[in-house]
């Protein structure tokens, strides 16, 4: 007995010393974008918060992260409607054929190198002979956002009950109003956490923004660039010390949204509504 | 039906991009003119120049530690959240899984402020007086990309192998400790075992994406750390010869496929063993 709360304390030990190992590093960033020498080095020199203001007024970063946000946005949106189709049709009662084929189509590029991806796009874009722009870079980030979409997304279809929508289609609904009135309220969750997440992936990846964004920069590839220079590395803390905190509250966030309900049975939520 | 619109998407966005990238692996780069008669000749220089050699052995060899490396630290965390958290589990894989979501360039960009010359460990070290001058062992080799690596995919490695464990049925492990069975032999051949899927699926998640990882030896590798995917990127970029960029990514894309295949394989086959 006495071993086994001995391993169980050993364990925990172990569980903290890996916290700090996945939380030092990152934590860096904001401390050090306080500290008021150009140096990212100790001792620390006193507070500042100049590098924040050096960033508020960096107009090119401001072109990039707009950039970035409006990717994000419509990346994420395509992939969670293309990512809602397919989790609608993988998760029916009558097995779809193919359905494990399927899954693992739209799961491949997980397993792709990025990089194979970005070149591979680069090649297909200059191909077709369209520029490149920040529509490429949408469609190479609908790509790899959309396995997360349809993870999200079908483990919120899973628990749900077909029979709702047949009572809805047996008492004279349309197919179309049956989804907007019975499927979507119950799914939304699964929604917004996917449109959270796949917002999310996008406006991470520098990989595939590296080879397709042409002369639009986005913010991934802007901070690239400025690690080159060592003088403009405290902005890039600052730049990347917001963005931390910004995407850890998004990620809390859409975590939060899709346990909503997650725990109690869905139907109460419909009759109720 | 309802599938028609994604699948479209993916044809498009991947199946079309793969078959181009293959088929200009099989052309010819004059100057900047595109020979496309075919031919192997990428694939024979992929295959006979020595410096290519050794950035696709190193790659592997890096991947595989990191892979390694990376489910090792993992495991003990997801059974750790398994078996001894017993409230709150979401809010333990949560505060694991946290960091996975911020910046992969920022947390990439962290370790190089770390481990740098003038970093953070050596200025830290040097101000209590430990050390006299900056080590320079820490940044700019394979071990900085390693331990980059680690930190990067940790979520790779938690969330699959803990899903794993969380699907055994725990009266398992009692009809094997009542069968007489202690601790270590219970995990080794009951919860190992059955927990395999994950361990197989972090191994997969972790080493196929680090074998064409760009950032990470660009930023924290220096010299001695460059890996393939560098090699890809100066093709598409400076030296401008993309039928050799597709050879490569092609080749490495299939020896990483051979490699992991063969590896699970072996790992099933020496399961079935020690049952």
């Amino acid at each position: 007995m006495n071993t086994a709360i001995r391993q169980s304390r050993g364990l925990s030990l172990y569980a903290f010393a890996y916290l700090a190992f996945l939380y030092v590093p990152v934590l860096l960033l904001p401390l050090f974008s306080f500290n008021d020498s150009v140096f990212i080095a100790f001792p620390l020199r006193g507070f500042t918060t100049k590098w924040y203001a050096a960033m508020a007024a960096d107009a090119e970063m401001h072109a990039a992260l707009w950039n970035t946000l409006k990717v994000g946005a419509v990346a994420s949106l395509f992939s969670t409607i293309l990512g809602l189709l397919a989790a609608k049709a993988l998760t029916q009662t009558a097995p779809l054929r193919g359905r494990s084929l399927i899954l693992s189509f739209a799961n491949l590029s997980l397993f792709i190198p990025e990089i194979v991806i970005g070149i591979a796009l680069l090649i297909l874009i200059t191909t077709v002979g369209v520029p490149l722009s920040l529509t490429s870079v949408i469609i190479g980030h609908v790509l790899i956002c959309l396995p997360f979409a349809i993870l999200v997304l079908m483990s919120r279809f899973e628990g749900f009950d077909a029979s709702l929508e047949e009572a809805s289609r047996d008492l004279g609904e349309s197919a179309w109003m049956t989804f907007w009135r019975v499927t979507f309220p119950l799914v939304l969750p699964g929604i917004v956490a996917s449109l959270l997440l796949t917002f999310i992936v996008s406006f991470d990846d520098f990989m595939i923004a590296f080879f397709l964004c042409g002369t639009d920069t986005t913010l991934p590839v802007y901070i690239f660039g400025e690690l080159r220079f060592p003088y403009k590395l405290p902005n890039v803390l600052a730049l990347g010390a917001t963005i931390l905190v910004a995407s850890a509250a998004l990620i809390a966030l859409a975590e939060w949204v899709r346990r909503l309900g997650a725990e109690g049975p869905a139907r109460d939520r419909v009759i109720g509504a | 039906m309802l599938l028609s619109p994604t699948l479209a998407v993916l044809l498009f966005a991947l199946a079309a991009p793969i078959a181009l990238l293959l088929l200009y692996s099989l052309w010819t780069q004059n100057g900047l003119q595109l020979d496309t008669s075919p031919t192997l000749a990428q694939y024979a220089a992929v295959v006979t120049r020595e410096g290519y050699r050794v950035l696709f052995l190193r790659s592997v060899a890096i991947s595989s530690v990191v892979t390694v490396v990376t489910v090792g630290l993992a495991y003990p965390i997801a059974y750790f959240v398994a078996f001894r958290v017993k409230r709150a589990k979401f809010t333990w894989l949560l505060l694991f899984t946290i960091p996975f979501w911020t910046s992969y360039l920022l947390r990439v960009f962290a370790w190089k402020v770390i481990l740098g010359f003038n970093g953070v460990i050596n200025s830290g070290l040097m101000s209590l007086g430990l050390i006299s001058r900056p080590l320079e062992f820490l940044l700019y080799n394979p071990t900085a990309v390693v331990v980059t690596l680690a930190h990067a995919y940790a979520a790779f490695a938690i969330l699959p192998i803990y899903v794993s464990l969380e699907k055994i049925d725990r009266s398992l492990l009692e009809a094997a400790a009542d069968l007489g069975d202690g601790p270590f032999r219970r995990f080794l051949r009951v919860t190992l075992p059955l927990s395999l899927p994950g361990i197989i699926g972090a191994a997969v998640l972790i080493f196929v994406p680090t074998t064409g990882d760009y950032v990470t030896p660009t930023l924290v590798g220096g010299s001695d750390g460059v890996m393939i995917a560098n090699l890809i990127q100066v093709q598409f970029g400076r030296v401008n010869n993309w039928p050799l960029g597709a050879a490569l990514a092609i080749s490495s894309m299939a020896a990483v496929g051979i490699i992991a295949v063969s590896v699970i394989q072996a790992a099933r086959l020496a399961v079935a063993r020690i049952r």
